[in-house]
């Protein structure tokens, strides 16, 4: 159940929402890269192999 | 315990293999800590007294400005680890944790305007410590931009060692601007080890819960972002190599 925040509602909510935004585009970027860059060296080293 | 087997983590496959077993783990810590300790601050804690409902803007305010400071100290003990023992992960980490501590900067920036506003009556003031955060701040966008600027990934790594010794002066001074200046608006620390300082009990131990989760929240990110860093240098060599031969 929301607690009652009084006049002071939107400054809590507001630094909740931005806050909680932040932290989880940090860690869908962080998470995204790390994917990305994982199959991409997979990709050189099987290149590389076949090069020899 | 003997540190030297510490060096062992110094080799990039070494450290991939221990943090492929670790990250699981710490990440689940770091959503449960977080979790349990901004619904108890939110839901569970009463109004102050004196700041009303904005109390509760704590539980994010006071441990993202901690990990603001200590992710730049702990740039900084990677740094002069690169510049003394010229450990490639060491560097990586220290590139790997500053976006970290970018966003930290901001959530603290930012959470604090917004409760300044209706406690203060202002959303931002000249005042030591939010001055001194700010400069923080864009230390951390120019030792970014440093690391991109550069493609020599040695060179960048000495460089920007070199950025976060000058800039670990401001990280030390956003801690203790308080305390040097007896002027400006921003109160002391909410957490000391004087009884008297601190915050009421009530408020306290949801705040360590809530500090214990961006603790970890930032171990399972710099270990995640500093895997990424050492796959993506391999793939640079390896590219380099290519294109030579």
């Amino acid at each position: 159940m929301m607690p009652d925040l009084g006049k002071y509602a939107d400054a809590v909510l507001s630094s909740y929402a931005v806050s909680l935004v932040l932290l989880m585009v940090l860690v869908w970027l962080s998470v995204r890269r790390s994917k990305r860059i994982k199959a991409q060296l997979q990709d050189i080293e099987m290149k590389v192999k076949r090069n020899g | 315990m003997n540190l030297n087997a510490l060096w062992a983590y110094a080799n990039p496959k070494k450290f991939i293999q221990t943090t492929e077993k670790v990250l699981p783990w710490v990440s689940v810590l770091a959503v449960v800590s977080l979790i349990v300790g901004l619904v108890w601050g939110f839901f569970f804690t009463p109004d102050d007294y004196r700041q009303g409902s904005t109390v509760k803007i704590i539980y994010l305010h006071v441990p993202s400005a901690l990990m603001a400071i200590n992710v730049w100290l702990m740039m900084l003990v990677t740094s002069l680890i690169w510049i003394v023992r010229r450990h490639h992960v060491s560097a990586l980490a220290a590139r790997a944790a500053a976006p970290i501590g970018a966003v930290m900067t901001v959530i603290a920036l930012a959470t604090g305007a917004i409760w300044g506003q209706p406690m203060w009556g202002t959303w931002w003031a000249w005042d030591p410590r939010l001055t001194s955060f700010l400069i923080l701040f864009l230390f951390y966008l120019g030792y970014m931009a440093l690391w991109e600027a550069i493609d020599n990934d040695d060179t960048a790594a000495d460089l920007t060692s070199i950025l976060c010794l000058v800039g670990s002066v401001f990280a030390l001074l956003s801690r203790y601007a308080v305390n040097f200046w007896n002027q400006g608006l921003h109160q002391g620390a909410s957490l000391s080890l004087d009884k008297e300082e601190n915050v009421a009990d009530v408020f306290w131990y949801p705040l360590l819960v809530c500090i214990a989760g961006f603790v970890l929240l930032f171990i399972a990110l710099v270990l995640l972002r500093t895997r990424t860093e050492i796959r993506a240098r391999r793939m640079r060599a390896l590219l380099a190599r290519e294109r030579m031969g």
